[in-house]
């Protein structure tokens, strides 16, 4: 009986937390002209008009430039970072990692707000730079979390193996570690692209005037009214950010599973 | 070099790109942050540098950001409990399920990569005046004109209990996770019934967990600065908003240093406090 009530509870919150996501997929294809309930027909309309978007489409092309740029920066620093803590007896470890991961447990406002007038006293002003900057700071302690998990379950025999058969270190790096560590690789750049994707407080604060990304633009679009085609624009983000890691996912679990074979 | 040596230095070559970035991008600018906080923004714009208290004595004695201030902490402590409380039962009936529980984590971290904005903002479209709910009232004829529902401190807490409830909920389920069930069966074979055993056993054993979750619930909320200002009203501006207001829109940057240290202050406090009492073990490990 009370198995029952949680598992019925439990359904509720679920409910609470997809619903209101699946309406906005749902009225992205409302023919409707308004774009709100009820329902007259099925219709893609507003996609095309999205893409018909020049803003939109700017956005989108600034958003995946940054992510990209955000996640090789990050991952690089992060996969370095995690591998001196997973591998090697460094003094001081847990101080080391409560400082990589400080950018997480510092309000999101206040590190934008330290960063641009930090920056702004060098002279360097709202750019592109600076908004790369903010990006990379605040995904690296997620890349650094996330890699070391991975790190963790990756022996390092092999790689002894291969110094003692006369590679050197940077062979050994590059031919054995390296493509040991891609899923975790793999997983750290996904995270940091996806988080910086996402993003949207810091980026308000770094992003220099006339640039958008997706979801500055989506705010903007949002202070006039809510129309369909910000239903449409919805859908396709949700479909970016859930569709493809879930395709990354497996193909990252397809690699694993043929590595262990 | 000895090839000791080299292992010693090795680490560190690692480390240092990560730990300079961390420093230069994070500790160095708050470190400004805080010598800026006494510098004056004079009429002409221009910053005078010095050692004035006139920032910090308008921060801390204006009764508008004391306001404000005490306004983000209740929002962030209701908003806590609500996570807990619809929480904890689905962490729980995941933890203990024997039916598919990888489908019910994946579906619980799917959130997490749904944008935030469009997560928010989804409410308008139930909501709203032409949304689900008032085209439902107006077809049931319980109203005859639509009601405006949104735009109050209630919908803001909605949108950030609908954005911050899976951090809750996979921190408690990372916990129960940790308890081993017997203990509860335990507890039972010796006499107690279901419910006391979990108030007594398992309940306790999770805290670490509800804990770690409320952190999490309560410092993102009470730094949060998007949801007031798509599902609140005129007068719902949340702390992160005077920051804005003071760095974007006033230009007062010495100001708004002073409100976001207060801010950071009030939530470091939190943290420091979690971490005597807890570590940050537990943390890291819903985190991961």
């Amino acid at each position: 009986m009370g198995w029952q009530l949680i598992r019925a509870y439990t359904l509720l919150v679920y409910l609470f937390m997809f619903l209101p996501v699946a309406v906005v997929v749902l009225l992205s294809f409302n023919a409707s002209q308004f774009g709100s309930f009820p329902m007259t027909g099925f219709s893609f309309r507003w996609f095309v008009e999205l893409a018909g978007n020049d803003a939109i489409l700017r956005a989108f092309q600034t958003s995946i430039i940054l992510g990209a740029l955000t996640a090789l920066i990050s991952t690089t620093l992060g996969v370095l970072a995690s591998l001196a803590l997973v591998r090697y007896e460094v003094p001081g470890r847990n101080l080391i990692s409560t400082l990589l991961i400080a950018p997480i447990l510092v309000p999101e406002v206040v590190l934008a707000v330290a960063l641009l007038l930090f920056l702004n006293f060098l002279s360097i002003n709202k750019s592109f730079f600076l908004l790369l900057m903010g990006h990379v700071i605040f995904t690296l302690p997620f890349v650094i979390l996330v890699v070391q998990a991975r790190l963790v379950g990756i022996r390092r025999d092999y790689e002894e193996a291969a110094l003692s058969l006369g590679a050197s270190p940077v062979q050994a790096f590059f031919q054995i570690t390296l493509p040991l560590l891609a899923p975790a690789v793999f997983a750290g750049m996904l995270f940091a692209f996806t988080i910086s994707f996402d993003d949207i407080t810091g980026t308000l604060f770094w992003k220099p005037g006339g640039v958008e990304t997706v979801p500055t633009q989506i705010f903007a679009m949002l202070r006039n009214s809510i129309s369909p085609e910000i239903n449409a624009l919805g859908t396709v983000m949700i479909f970016l950010t859930v569709g493809l890691p879930l395709i990354g996912l497996a193909i990252a679990r397809r690699m694993a599973m043929q590595r262990g074979s | 070099m000895s090839v000791e040596a080299r292992e010693k230095r090795q680490p560190w070559i690692l480390l240092s790109p990560a730990l300079t970035a961390v420093g230069l991008l994070l500790f160095v600018p708050l470190v400004f942050i805080v010598v800026y906080s006494f510098w004056l923004r004079t009429a002409t714009g221009a910053d005078q540098a010095g050692f004035y208290l006139d920032n910090w004595n308008e921060a801390l004695t204006d009764p508008f950001y004391r306001d404000i201030l005490l306004g983000t902490l209740r929002i962030a402590a209701i908003t806590t409990i609500a996570c807990a409380v619809m929480g904890y039962p689905a962490a729980y009936f995941i933890a203990r399920s024997r039916g598919n529980k990888a489908l019910l984590l994946l579906l619980l971290m799917l959130p997490f990569w749904i944008s935030y904005i469009i997560r928010t903002m989804s409410w308008i479209n139930i909501l709203g005046v032409s949304g689900a709910v008032n085209w439902a009232l107006l077809n049931l004829g319980i109203v005859s004109e639509p009601v405006q529902m949104l735009y109050n401190e209630p919908t803001v807490i909605l949108g950030l209990v609908h954005f911050l409830l899976p951090f809750m909920v996979l921190n408690v389920y990372v916990a129960l996770e940790g308890i081993d069930v017997s203990l509860e069966d335990a507890a039972c074979s010796l006499g107690s019934t279901r419910w006391q055993a979990f108030r007594e056993v398992t309940l306790p054993l999770s805290l670490p967990g509800l804990a770690a979750g409320g952190l999490l619930c309560f410092v993102l909320s009470a730094g949060t600065y998007i949801t007031p200002l798509v599902l609140g009203g005129p007068t719902d501006a949340m702390f992160a908003n005077l920051v804005f207001e003071a760095i974007i829109t006033q230009l007062n940057w010495p100001l708004g240093s002073a409100l976001s240290l207060m801010l950071l202050a009030v939530l470091g406090t939190l943290v420091l406090i979690y971490n005597h009492y807890l570590g940050m073990g537990q943390l890291m490990k819903g985190l991961g």
